[in-house]
């Protein structure tokens, strides 16, 4: 099981945090800064797992951010690499090109898409598509919420001129 | 300017984050965004609730407390819209996790959500239960989530399945009624239900045997065949990665299938050929494929023997591991880790191959390869693997170092096949990194060299050479300066040269440098310092023509900052100034360590009584002296052990032993007097000598005192002394200081008793809780003065703490107390306190001695008291 996702640029910013597993909000500070640390320094040709606390972290850099899980000793490695290579290129699809500032302000979007993806620390939806429907459907049920809300301010502010 | 926006929107505020400068000027910016955020909590303002909780989830990423915003979060799940819900899941998952009480709040709105009309919501409700709920809500929602298994929209369906997997794993109770519902989970299409399903099948076979009992029974042959789809599907362009069809669900049953097979001869028959297929048929050049490879590998090497799916999996494992992609060959090691139990054969085919990832520039690469050619060694080939090893040990960096030696010291410990090998490779440890070296290991080196008597000069000489070069590496250091004070002699006359050494010359001043150098070099610490001090103190008396300088280096610690140095270095002064006549027993060699009782302690992670920085000279030979039990057995070992020994002739043998017995009598130096007489010298190293010291087990003491007792070992040492005799290297030698000492206590036993200065040992006191036992002891020539020696032994199954002993007497008497050997009196008799007394008689004669007692002492910190009175003295005293 994926017992947590970070996105760390490479400057040791926090972009985007997810914790299947239980952590108090201090282990979590301390595990982000003690594995940006390992993850950060490792060069550029190295594999792309790091054992951690009896645990293996999987990180793969894209641009100048760093994905990374930490998953059980037992669990798949290679796997995890194309789940992350999975989580980017659907990203990719939705920001079309994505960058890191994509990230940054639209962050809540890149957890909405995280979480029609993974689950209880699992992947939930091996397909790209079908991922990038539900994200729409869902933004789609957000406009019109809004533009209904919109119409009845406009109605508001036109009856109260 | 919309009327009803207040404050900044997201984007703006993320865009004044970004733009600060410094952390403080961002803790600023963050500061006035909260106070904002809470002012509209308070207002309770609904239009940018949320804003608000959005600003709040990117502040809390940044790592700022954002507790104040969780009840905002209910409020949002608890509205009727969309948006609004959806920000507030995320938020409730983001802010807060299942210990929070605050969670529990959120039980009936998301009991509502699963309910919903609208699927969206409900697929909402199922995500924030899947990632964050308890064990409670799980027990509470339960049943919703197995209802929604069988939902009609599909999405809901997968979503619901890995709920399951964390109600169940929260709540394993639960298990038994997902099993039905998963299994027809298994037979959709729908690959995100697939693999869910697959996924909740294999968790619920983790936690539940009937669950597992059951899929193998009824799923294992449909699994097999969808597996086999999947394997020959055409292309499949919404599920292809790198040609492959749904490489995801590929590896979801092939695990799945792993624990069916797991110890099921027919399940595992099933699916050979399946697995056989994958494992031809997959490419294996980009990632994606090698994951199922490695999956399947995992699967044929766990399920039941197949022997030619294990030579394909090893085969594939081999490619593998010459691969140059880091991340294949960290996979393959990973899994070779697994095989070796399966195969050991297979994998030490690839050893050259694994040794060379040892020195890998990657340090994941390096550690489990080095994981894994730990557990390839075996007796036969521990020398060239610990050659390979140690090799890499000079290559690797500093981190790496630490883990390395460890192991290094573990394998040559655990195969070594003799011990001059033992020596070798523990040396160039040492003298590699030595200062990664924990104290146990060197502490084992010197027991193993003090065992090995023909050793010791080769050993030492060695050392010296590695000292010559590598000063900087600690532990080596401190090896080097014990055995040069013990064997210094072998390293200066050239003893015991072994055929394959190269002849060294090495004066007797070249030895004492050496030491000089260990005390005086900048790093050295305070236990090397205070061990060179006792070995120069050793070479002393080896090295007469040094003694001036060593005596002048012993001197230049006399005004050391370091109490412990201070202390040796005028103590050891005194000893050569004043006690010439005791020195050269003081300062014998050491008594072969006891090998049983040094790894017993290891085992009982006891402190090594040599790792302690204080380690004092009477404390070296205390700490590992042998059982008390057998003092007189153990000697007589020693003498044939040591037989062969090129230079212990008989004479200097038998010293050794009254050396051994000695210094522990004397070594306070401030108090021990010179002996007057043999008699008494030999009797107080039998009183002394084998009454042990505090640490020793139980029986202890009381034996000695006793007349037969003390008769017994006075006929043993007779025997002993005419059995040196008889062998021929005594005869050969037979040198003064034997015959001195025997010739002192010449007489037989009969006459020691006239002498009398032996009482049977007394039972002062005894309670149902507690036991005092005096031993009696008259010192010769002063017949007013009793010694008495004190044994406490504790009748309790308690341990007694704060163990203190007082005693009173009478105006005729005078009494005084020596320091007890500890404070803490273990149960059941496990061992004793002893304390010395002298009691000193003026009506000598007239009056007998007589004296009150009270002992104090506490049980699970509760304090006791006893007292009475001891009248039962022997009436002469």
């Amino acid at each position: 099981m994926i017992h947590f996702v970070l996105l760390i640029s490479r400057q040791g910013k926090v972009r985007l945090t997810k914790w299947y597993s239980p952590y108090s909000q201090k282990e979590r500070t301390k595990v982000i800064r003690e594995l940006g640390g390992v993850i950060l320094n490792r060069g550029p040709k190295l594999c792309n797992f790091v054992d951690w606390r009896g645990f293996k972290v999987v990180y793969k850099r894209y641009a100048s951010l760093y994905f990374c899980m930490c998953i059980d000793q037992d669990d798949n490695e290679l796997e995890v690499l194309e789940i992350i290579h999975h989580y980017v290129e659907i990203l990719d699809r939705y920001f079309g090109s994505v960058c890191e500032l994509d990230l940054i302000f639209n962050f809540h979007k890149a957890y909405y898409i995280l979480d029609e993806l993974l689950l209880a620390g699992e992947l939930q939806e091996s397909s790209k598509k079908t991922v990038a429907r539900l994200i729409a459907a869902q933004d789609s049920l957000v406009e019109t919420a809004k533009e209904q809300a919109s119409s009845i301010s406009n109605i508001i502010a036109q009856a109260t001129k | 300017m919309n009327p009803f926006s207040s404050g900044t929107r997201l984007r703006d505020m993320i865009r004044a984050i970004r733009s600060c400068k410094t952390a403080a000027e961002e803790r600023a910016v963050v500061r006035k965004e909260c106070a904002a955020i809470r002012a509209a909590i308070s207002e309770n303002d609904q239009d940018y609730r949320h804003r608000n909780l959005a600003k709040l989830m990117f502040i809390h990423m940044l790592g700022y407390p954002t507790h104040f915003g969780q009840m905002e979060c209910l409020k949002l799940i608890a509205s009727s819209g969309f948006p609004e819900k959806r920000i507030g899941y995320l938020g409730l998952m983001l802010l807060l996790d299942e210990r929070q009480e605050v969670l529990m709040l959120v039980t009936n709105s998301l009991k509502q959500d699963l309910n919903h009309s609208n699927q969206y919501i409900i697929g909402l409700a199922l995500c924030a239960l899947g990632n964050i709920c308890s064990a409670e809500m799980a027990r509470d929602l339960a049943p919703e989530v197995e209802r929604l298994l069988q939902f009609r929209d599909p999405n809901i369906r997968k979503k619901a399945a890995l709920c399951s997997i964390r109600i169940i794993k929260k709540v394993p109770d639960l298990a038994e009624n997902f099993i039905n519902p998963a299994a027809s989970l298994l037979r959709e299409k729908h690959h995100g239900v697939l693999i869910t399903g697959v996924q909740l099948c294999t968790d619920l076979c983790k936690v539940s045997s009937e669950a597992l009992e059951y899929f193998r029974e009824k799923c294992t042959e449909g699994l097999v065949k969808t597996l086999k789809d999947m394997a020959n599907s055409p292309y499949a362009p919404e599920y292809d990665i790198a040609g492959i069809t749904d490489p995801f669900l590929h590896i979801r049953l092939l695990k799945l299938l792993r624990i069916l097979g797991q110890g099921d001869a027919d399940a595992s028959d099933c699916m050979n050929d399946i697995l056989a297929q994958v494992a031809t048929k997959i490419e294996s050049n980009k990632n994606a494929g090698n994951a199922i490879l490695y999956e399947c590998v995992g699967t044929i090497m766990s399920i039941e023997d197949n022997g030619g799916l294990r030579v394909l999996a090893i085969n594939i494992l081999g490619r593998f591991l010459s691969n140059r992609d880091n991340n294949i060959r960290y996979v393959a090691l990973n899994m070779l880790m697994k095989a070796i139990t399966v195969d050991a054969q297979a994998v030490q085919r690839h050893r050259a191959t694994i040794l060379e990832c040892v020195k890998d520039s990657d340090a994941s690469i390096r550690k489990k390869a080095l994981d894994l050619v730990y557990l390839l060694v075996n007796e036969s080939n521990v020398k060239p693997l610990t050659k390979e090893l140690i090799e890499s040990l000079e290559a690797s960096d500093q981190e790496f170092k630490g883990v390395l030696t460890a192991k290094i010291c573990s394998l040559v410990e655990k195969f070594s096949p003799e011990k001059i090998w033992y020596i070798d490779q523990m040396l160039k440890v040492l003298s590699e990194a030595g200062n990664f070296v924990k104290d146990e290991v060197w502490h084992a080196l010197i027991v193993v060299i003090s065992n090995a008597s023909d050793l010791h000069g080769y050993s030492v000489r060695a050392l010296y050479r590695a000292f010559q070069t590598s000063t900087e590496q600690e532990t080596l250091v401190r090896v080097a300066v014990w055995c040069i004070g013990e064997y210094g002699d072998m390293l200066v006359n050239n003893v015991g040269m072994l055929d394959i050494e190269e002849p060294i010359t090495v004066t007797e001043s070249d030895a004492v440098d050496a030491l000089e150098v260990s005390i005086k070099r900048l790093n050295s610490d305070l236990t090397t310092k205070a061990m060179a001090l006792i070995a120069l103190l050793k070479l002393s008396s080896r090295f007469p023509s040094c003694s001036e300088r060593i005596k002048d280096i012993i001197l230049q610690n006399k005004r050391s900052f370091v109490l412990e140095l201070q202390q040796r270095s005028i103590e050891f002064n005194c000893i050569l100034q004043k006690h010439q006549n005791i020195r050269s027993a003081l300062v014998e060699r050491m008594p072969v360590l006891d090998e049983a009782t040094f790894s017993g302690r290891r085992a009982g992670s006891l402190p090594t009584s040599v790792s302690t920085s204080t380690g004092t000279a009477r404390n070296l030979p205390n700490g590992i002296a042998k059982p008390a039990a057998a003092p007189v057995a153990d000697l007589l070992d020693l003498s044939s052990d040591d037989a062969p020994a090129p230079n212990s002739s008989g004479g200097d043998f038998l010293q050794d032993l009254l050396g051994v017995d000695l210094s522990p009598a004397s070594a306070p130096p401030g108090t021990s007097q010179p002996p007057k007489a043999g008699t008494d010298v030999l009797l107080d190293l039998l009183s002394i000598g084998t009454s042990p010291p505090a640490q020793s087990s139980s029986s202890a003491s009381n034996i000695l005192s006793s007349i037969q007792d003390d008769k017994t070992s006075l006929v043993n040492l007779n025997g002993l002394a005419s059995l040196t005799s008889l062998s021929p290297n005594a005869t050969s030698a037979s040198p003064a200081p034997m015959m001195d000492l025997l010739d002192g206590f010449g007489p037989s036993p009969q006459k020691k008793e006239e002498n009398g200065p032996a009482y049977p040992s007394l039972v002062a006191y005894e309670s149902s809780t507690l036991r005092m036992t005096f031993n009696i002891s008259k010192q010769p020539g002063n017949p007013q003065t009793t010694l008495i020696q004190a044994i406490f032994t504790n009748l309790s199954p308690n341990v007694y703490n704060d163990f203190l002993f007082q005693a009173a007497v009478p105006k005729f008497l005078q009494l005084h107390l020596d320091p007890a050997s500890s404070n803490t009196l273990p149960a059941s008799g496990n061992g004793s306190i002893i304390q010395s007394m002298k009691v000193t008689n003026s009506q000598h004669g007239k009056k007998s001695l007589v004296m009150r007692i009270r002992i104090a002492y506490k049980i699970n910190s509760k304090d006791v008291l006893e007292e009475g009175q001891v009248s039962n003295f022997p009436r002469d005293l």
